[in-house]
């Protein structure tokens, strides 16, 4: 059975009078990588404790592979799970603390080696475990962490931000491994971060989360690209807002500054004379006339930030500002600070959002 | 202490003159049983005592089993109030304390009230195999109370060295119970709190004379007192060598610091 490998149904999580998750329902697939997603204090952590056992859940139910686990001991779920503090076993060298769930289940000894090993190989520190883990770096104690909660061969693996006590170089390196190993072992993993491109780099779906409440729930291609709320569209990636006036809403017609255009996303509700909000990402934004970019903008170079591959501009509209990326092209330098320019939108990419 | 501050070097020189002085007289004295000439004969007719023997090995051995139900009772709690009860570590420390407020005699005559023979749990009577069990017993649990203010804060100090709850969180989605946890987790990473504690206890339990002598029990602290009330240069031997064990108890405490399992390191 593919679908519903863990169920979460109606979830609730007071701390007193705090209510922190606030009835949250989401399934998710058999091998299936799903992050959590969102700013700090939003419930991510709360959701996954709740999951591994370690917080008792207010109301609601959460079924594993048609078991209801609610009210199962956390010793007793049969969960891989890696922390933000690595927590690995000070007394311990990396062998031990590889194997200590197979100990713990009174696996013998020779399978128990043999296990270490294949462990240790997939995380690529073969040879690491006589170590102790004060003698490994951070993101080695991290794989080894991980290994330690693969090993048992649990149902499912819950990670708790891995990566955020790392440097950039190795959180970039270190996500790509864990995703490989995930999909080597095609194990459903459960993901917290509140970064939002490593939730876009490297899940299969991922839950836009704010307050308690989930926001959206959906693939990275969906959510960044058809964001259903304005928190999801300006939380995950960078977002412009143009200020318009509905010219004909039957005929969904748009008013910006002195040109009218068609905005296939004008939703139904939207009134004759009203003032809107149009939103779309950078990348939709061009510096010259492309072709099938129905939308014509003129306004002058505000700032230039040259960021390598991309350089971003911000350009004056007067009275709205929007930001655009392009290319760098090694033969043109990007335009300067206070250069006249004209953008084209296409009028397909830009999004309406309720507030 | 700075070459600035002379006068620091004036003070802790008076200080070690007041702790070293009636340590050196006392040196000096029990090597002084031979008239006009230095010898260890004091020393050897304590050690040659076989009262000497036998009231030591039992102190010896209350001490291990003191500090052995003492960890097995301390721990646990200390464990506990720190994982699940934060709000009780001032009413916890404030009652492990109790013993260094309330005097030795006071518990003891509570345990004589209660235990003797005419109580309604005559544990001082109680005898196995013709050697009576209640006395010792009641002397270990004594000497846990006495040992406690010791015991519970060498070992919350350790814990707090560890991240409790993130430990026991990682053992237990790992599948390790309570025990498993706190025997193959906790009580390694803090072994050496743990054993500075013991040595502590150790060290009180071998001076102590009070509650040994009101439970009748032979141990080395009343040994001490009737060696002390009937000889001249035997105490003065006594006295040294006891407070060699307490230093050497301290000693090993310093040392075993050293071999702390490394804490990880953060990046
Ligand atoms: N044990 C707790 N007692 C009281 N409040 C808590 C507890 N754990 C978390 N909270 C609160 O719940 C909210 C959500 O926390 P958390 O799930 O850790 O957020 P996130 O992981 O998304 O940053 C926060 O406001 C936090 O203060
Ligand atoms: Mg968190």
């Amino acid at each position: 059975m593919a679908a519903e490998f863990l169920r979460i149904d109606k979830l609730v999580k007071a701390f007193g009078t705090n209510q922190v998750v606030k009835g949250v329902d989401v399934s998710f697939n058999q091998g299936e990588f799903v992050t959590l997603l969102g700013p700090s204090g939003c419930g991510k952590t709360t959701i996954l404790r709740m999951i591994a056992g370690f917080e008792k859940p207010t109301s609601g139910s959460i079924t594993v592979d048609g078991h209801d686990i609610t009210t199962l001991a956390p010793n007793k779920r049969q969960i891989g799970m890696v922390f933000q503090a690595y927590a690995l076993f000070p007394n311990m060298n990396v062998a031990d603390n590889v194997g200590f769930g197979l100990k713990i289940a009174n696996v013998p000894r020779a399978q128990r080696e043999a296990r270490v090993e294949e462990m240790l190989k997939l995380i690529g520190l073969t040879g690491y475990g006589k170590r102790f883990p004060f003698e490994l770096s951070g993101g080695q104690q991290q794989r080894v962490a991980l290994a330690r909660a693969l090993a048992p061969s649990p149902r499912m693996l819950l990670l708790d931000e891995p990566l955020s006590a790392l440097d950039a170089k190795i959180r970039v390196s270190l996500r790509e491994q864990i995703r490989e190993i995930q999909r080597e072992l095609g194990i459903t993993t459960v993901f917290v971060t509140h970064d939002q491109e490593e939730a876009l780099s490297i899940s299969d779906r991922i839950v836009v989360m704010n307050a308690g409440n989930v926001e959206q729930f959906g693939a990275p291609f969906e959510i960044y690209n058809r964001p259903q709320t304005r928190f999801v569209a300006t939380f995950v990636g960078q977002l412009n807002t143009l200020n318009a006036t509905v010219a004909d809403a039957g005929r969904k017609s748009v008013q910006i500054g002195a040109s009218t255009v068609t905005i296939p996303a004008l939703p139904a509700t939207a009134r004759t004379g009203e003032a809107i909000a149009l939103t779309m990402r950078p990348e939709a934004v061009s510096l010259s006339d492309v072709t099938g970019r129905d939308i014509q903008l003129e306004g002058r170079v505000a700032e230039v930030h040259f960021l390598g591959s991309v350089i971003r501009l911000k350009v004056d509209l007067g009275g709205n500002t929007i930001s655009l990326d392009t290319f760098n092209d090694q033969r043109t330098p990007p335009p300067t600070h206070g250069t006249p320019v004209r953008l084209g939108i296409a009028s397909s990419d830009v999004l309406v959002l309720g507030s | 202490m700075t070459r600035g501050k002379p006068w620091a070097w004036v003070v802790f020189g008076l200080a070690a003159l007041y702790f070293l002085l009636p340590l050196i007289a006392t040196v000096d004295f029990s090597l002084r049983i031979r008239r006009g000439t230095y010898s260890l004969d004091a020393y050897l007719n304590v050690l040659a005592d076989p009262r000497f023997q036998q009231t030591f090995s039992y102190s010896i051995f209350i001490g291990l089993t003191t500090i052995l139900v003492g960890i097995f009772i301390v721990l646990p709690a200390a464990y506990y109030v720190r994982l699940r009860l934060p709000q009780l570590r001032p009413l916890v420390e404030f009652v492990t304390l109790l013993p260094l407020i309330i005097p030795a005699i006071i518990l003891v005559f509570g345990y004589i009230r209660l235990y003797s023979s005419s109580s309604w749990l005559p544990l001082l009577g109680w005898q196995v195999g013709g050697q009576y069990i209640g006395g010792p017993i009641l002397l270990t649990f004594a000497y846990v109370a006495l040992g406690l203010p010791y015991m519970y804060r060498a070992i919350d100090t350790g814990l707090r060295t560890i991240d409790v709850q993130t430990l026991t969180e990682a053992a237990t989605i790992l599948g390790a119970n309570q025990f498993a946890i706190l025997a193959q987790v906790i009580l390694p990473n803090i072994v050496v709190a743990v054993l500075s504690g013991a040595f502590l206890t150790l060290a009180i339990v071998i001076g102590e004379f009070t509650i040994a002598s009101l439970l009748n029990q032979q141990v080395f602290g009343v040994y001490m007192q009737n060696v002390g009330a009937n000889r001249a240069f035997e105490p003065a031997a006594l006295a040294v060598i006891s407070f060699v064990i307490t230093w050497g108890a301290m000693g090993m405490i310093q040392l075993l610091a050293r071999f702390a399992p490394k804490t990880a390191r953060k990046e």
